[in-house]
Order: structure tokens, then C-alpha cells, then sequence
């Protein structure tokens, strides 16, 4: 395996459905270890990181590790910058990463469910990326990757914190765990605001996957945990998976009221939208999301037939301009990226028999 | 005492400024103080500590904890070239990180930091994450045996507690050379665990 196949094709949790994924594109979790005696990312010097990572590549090339999968370790000075760029698109390493690109590294398990950043902002930053909601599926894997981890390597754990990290935020369990949704009768009945203003009451943090500030192209919202230290990781994905559950409930009803309320214009929504992406021949990033949305919307509510559901995930990430340059082989100028994007997307609804 | 600066607030924030052997003394309220103290950290050039090796652009949360530290304004008040609060310089003694640079960066240098910086620690630890302050979650199983006879050892001093009340002597005593036992481990095995 090389760098070529994880930026080639989709990811297993692209391709796969998983529980909810009418509404639950994907789960993450990600959580943050150090190693004891070498000062964090920040203050290590060059041989300080090379030590990290010398210790995470023995740790990954144990045999207990060979049996969950093969591991590829791959230090980010050795991957062009447009390889870089469509493993950040693919949520397998973090734009930080990249800017740590003369230190930082990469362990990819050939399926890609499982990936540990090493010298991020701490040391270890491993993550669990799943199709739907699979909250404790997802800690399970990280939990057992990481007890292999921690046989070979000695945590900085305190006795009192928890396990110690860079950024106090993270102290503790370390755990982030976020689960990707996509909420367009939410937005579309103008409830999305009330659902998701409570959820700061409960130590959740909301943010637009796409978009800026709190405008999410798509409708793609990312939800997570703020707070990771005096509850446990079972509490943790607890609490965040049943708000989630209340909200897929909301989305559901507001998807069952177009229907019945609003059918001819949802439809007629949904229509458009597929036939811009069927035949338009210029379509820019935020455009692509928001039609997208409603083609997927349309055939969660049956109105389009034939697409496969996981045409979002997929062109979300494939439209990207990193995955576009890799398909076209060269460096593409933001005007031609708009051409590409188009043919790409009409291209692959073309593979599926798509009616209306 | 009332706030030097805006003559309203009372003063909360005392700091002794030594600049060209001129002692000024500062009597402020927190707001006034955290002011301050922005301006200050504006010209806080990290001596000694060099620049961030990666070069990356401002973190993000660091607005946020800054906003945090502001209210810790004794530890917070930078320390630099001819500037010094009434505690000092106080730094890492591993990696050598001082709190004012943690402060400006939202990151510690290395594990030790959080024994170094304990006392500015738990306020804000508090407030970031709703009022913890104590990991209730996962323990690795290096440390989790140390943990185990932590809490023995603890169980074994009521215990001891009691003997000696009871004026049962020679029962603490076994106790007592039960505990140094237990202590012995603990501390000979630190970093591996038991
Ligand atoms: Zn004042
Ligand atoms: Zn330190």
C-alpha cells in the first residue's frame, strides 16, 4: 500500500451505509494521548518527534496490531501537497496536521476507519471514522487500538487529570466524538435554530461541516462533545448519543410535514436540483452542496429513484479541489475547477439509473 | 482599596512593576487589570523561549482561554524583561514554560507543566469543562494499579486512625509499617506502574 491508494478512492465509510444514515452521515471519534517523558509538539525539538514517531512505528508494527488490519505509516514531509490536501479532505488528518507537515505523520489502517496523527498538537491523536451513528462501535475500536497503543508506549496520565494533553480543553478522557448530520428539513422549516440552541445546555457544541461561521452549506452539521474531563467516555457518547436520536426524531417529523404539507414545492425543490446537477456545466463548491443536499433529501423521501444514497458523502469529498486535481492530474485554476466539478458530478450520476 | 485606573471598582489585582529600578506599584480591578494585561502581552515578545517552531498562524481556542486566564490576572500579568509580579518568575522546570506563556499560547510545553502550574490550574480547569476537576474516565493499565494501592493506602490510614484512637498500638503499628510498604511501591514504581 502507498499514498496513492488513500487518496484514490472513496472511504469505506463513504461507500457503506451504517445505522441512521438516512440522516447520520458519519461518526467520529478522536481522542489525545502524550507520551510521558518528551515535551509536547510544541516545544519538542527535531529528535525529540522523531522519537515520538519512532515509538508510534513500533507500537503499529506489533503483531497484536497486524491482526486488526494493515498499517501504513506515512511521515507528511514524504506526501505532496495535493496528496496532503485530499487526506484533509477526506477528514483522515487535520489541517493542522499540515502545517506540522516537517514533523507530523499519518498511520493509516488500509480501510481508513481507523488513522492516528502523530505530533499534531500532542504527540498521538488517534481517530475512528464510521459510516451512520455508531457511537460505541466507534469508541470500542478506539478503545482497543489505544490498549494496543499503550502496551508499547508509556502516557503521560496523572493521577488526578487524567490523561494530560497540550490544550487543557482536551485534559482527561481526551475525547472528542462527533457525529456528522444532515438536517435539510430542519433548515427548511426554519426549525433548526430552536433544535439546535438548547444543545450548549447539555455540553454539546454544534458547527457547520461546510460554510462559514454559523451558515452551513449543505446542511451539514457536526455535533460534539465540549467537555472532556469528569464525565467517563460512556458518558460521554451517552449524552451525545441520545440527543442525537432527538434529533434525527425532529428531522424525521419535519421531513413527514413536507411531505404532507408541502409536497409540490419540496418536489419541485428536489427536481431542480437534480437537473442542475445532471446537466449544468459549470457548479461551484457551495452550489454542489446545497443541490446535493435536496438530490439526497429527494431520495430519502423517495421523490428521486434509482441514485444510490451515498452520492453525498461520496461528491462531498470528491468535489473537493484536491480530489478534483487528482483526477484531472494538474493544478487547476479556480475557473476550471468549477468545468471539472460539474462533469465530475454528471459523470457519476450517469452510473446510477436516476429517475424522477 | 480602589482601583487606580477607573476610580470605581474595588481593587482585586495588586502587581509591583520594577522598570530601570523605579518600584511602581498597581492597584487594580479585574477588568482594569485584564486591560492591562492584553497590552502587555501585545509587547511580550517570549525571550528565552523562541518562536513557535511551526510557525502556525494563532490558535483558535486561544481567545477563549485567554478570556479564561484574564480572570486569573495575579498569574496571568506578564512576566518579562524588567516587568515582575509579586510571585515571580515561575517556569517549567522541564521544558521550560512559564505561565504567562501558556497563557498567550493555550498550550502546555510538556506533561510536568500541569504539577508546575497546579495553583493557577484548577480555577480554570473548572471552567472549562462545567465545574470537574477530576478525570472519572479510562486509566490505563500502567497507572491503574498505582491507582489502586493509592486508594488502599488511603483506606489503610482511617484504619490506623482508628487503632491509635482505640489505643490499639501494636495493631497500628503493623498498620503503619503496611502503609510505608505500600508507599515504598508506589513511589519506586512511578513511572512504570505496578
Ligand atoms: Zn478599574
Ligand atoms: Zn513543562
Amino acid at each position: 500500500m502507498s499514498i496513492s491508494d488513500f487518496v484514490r478512492d472513496a472511504s469505506r465509510w463513504m461507500q457503506e451505509e451504517g445505522p441512521h444514515s438516512d440522516i447520520v452521515i458519519s461518526t467520529r471519534i478522536r481522542i489525545a494521548r502524550n507520551l510521558r517523558d518528551i515535551p509536547f509538539p510544541l516545544l519538542a525539538n527535531e529528535a525529540q518527534s522523531e522519537e515520538v514517531l519512532n515509538a508510534v512505528r513500533q507500537a503499529v508494527e506489533s503483531p497484536a496490531f497486524a491482526e486488526k488490519g494493515r498499517y501504513e505509516i506515512l511521515p507528511l514531509r514524504d506526501v505532496e501537497d495535493v496528496d496532503r490536501q485530499a487526506l484533509v479532505e477526506k477528514y483522515l488528518i487535520s489541517p493542522s496536521l499540515v502545517e506540522h507537515a516537517r514533523r507530523g505523520a499519518v498511520v493509516l489502517r488500509d480501510d481508513e476507519e481507523v488513522s492516528i496523527m502523530v505530533n499534531e498538537e500532542d504527540h498521538l491523536r488517534l481517530q475512528v471514522l464510521l459510516p451512520g451513528l455508531q457511537l460505541r462501535e466507534a469508541w470500542a475500536l478506539a478503545n482497543e487500538t489505544d490498549d494496543l497503543l499503550e502496551a508499547r508506549l508509556n502516557y503521560a496520565f496523572d493521577d488526578r487529570y487524567g490523561y494530560l494533553t497540550a490544550c487543557p480543553t482536551n485534559v482527561g478522557t481526551g475525547i472528542r466524538a462527533s457525529v456528522m448530520l444532515h438536517l435539510p428539513a430542519l433548515v427548511v422549516t426554519q426549525q433548526i435554530n430552536r433544535v439546535l440552541s438548547a444543545l450548549g445546555q447539555v455540553g454539546l457544541v454544534v458547527r457547520g461541516v461546510y460554510g462559514e461561521g454559523t451558515e452551513a452549506v449543505g446542511n451539514l452539521f457536526q455535533i460534539s462533545n465540549q467537555i472532556t474531563l469528569g464525565q467517563s467516555e460512556e458518558e460521554i457518547i451517552l449524552n451525545l448519543d441520545s440527543v442525537v436520536r432527538k434529533i434525527i426524531e425532529h428531522e424525521q417529523s419535519a421531513r413527514h410535514f413536507l411531505l404532507n404539507e408541502n409536497r409540490e414545492v419540496i418536489e419541485d425543490r428536489i427536481a431542480r436540483s437534480f437537473g442542475i446537477l445532471a446537466y449544468a456545466r459549470r457548479l461551484d463548491s457551495k452550489e454542489t452542496m446545497q443541490r446535493l443536499s435536496d438530490v439526497r433529501l429527494g431520495i430519502d423521501l423517495g421523490v428521486i429513484k434509482g441514485v444510490s444514497k451515498n452520492i453525498l458523502k461520496e461528491l462531498m469529498v470528491m468535489t473537493q479541489p484536491g480530489f478534483l486535481q487528482k483526477f484531472h492530474g494538474a493544478e487547476l485554476a479556480p475557473g476550471e475547477r468549477d468545468w471539472r466539478r460539474a462533469s465530475l458530478v454528471r459523470e457519476r450520476l450517469q452510473m446510477d439509473e436516476g429517475r424522477i | 482599596m480602589i482601583c487606580q485606573e477607573c476610580n470605581q471598582r474595588d481593587a482585586t489585582v495588586h502587581f509591583t512593576k520594577i522598570l530601570n529600578n523605579t518600584k511602581q506599584e498597581f492597584h487594580l480591578c479585574e477588568s482594569c487589570a485584564r486591560e492591562k494585561g492584553d497590552v502587555m502581552m501585545k509587547s511580550f515578545g517570549s525571550p528565552g523561549f523562541g518562536t513557535n517552531p511551526f510557525g502556525e498562524p494563532a490558535f483558535s481556542f486561544q481567545n477563549l482561554l485567554s478570556g479564561l486566564l484574564g480572570f486569573e490576572t495575579q498569574g496571568a500579568t506578564p512576566m518579562s524583561k524588567g516587568i515582575q509580579t509579586q510571585q515571580g518568575p515561575k517556569r517549567c522546570a522541564t521544558c521550560g514554560l512559564s505561565y504567562p506563556q501558556f497563557a498567550q499560547l493555550g498550550r502546555f510545553g510538556c506533561a510536568d507543566c500541569y504539577t508546575t502550574f497546579e495553583n493557577h490550574l484548577e480555577p480554570l480547569v473548572r471552567r472549562i469543562h462545567g465545574g470537574a476537576t477530576a478525570h472519572t474516565g479510562k486509566v490505563p493499565q500502567r497507572a491503574g494499579g498505582r491507582i489502586k494501592i493509592k486508594k488502599q493506602i488511603e483506606e489503610l490510614r482511617a484504619e490506623l486512625q482508628q487503632k491509635i484512637s482505640a489505643e490499639r498500638f501494636e495493631e497500628a503499628a503493623v498498620l503503619r509499617d503496611r502503609i510505608h510498604e505500600l508507599e515504598r511501591g508506589v513511589q519506586g514504581n512511578s513511572g512504570e506502574g505496578v
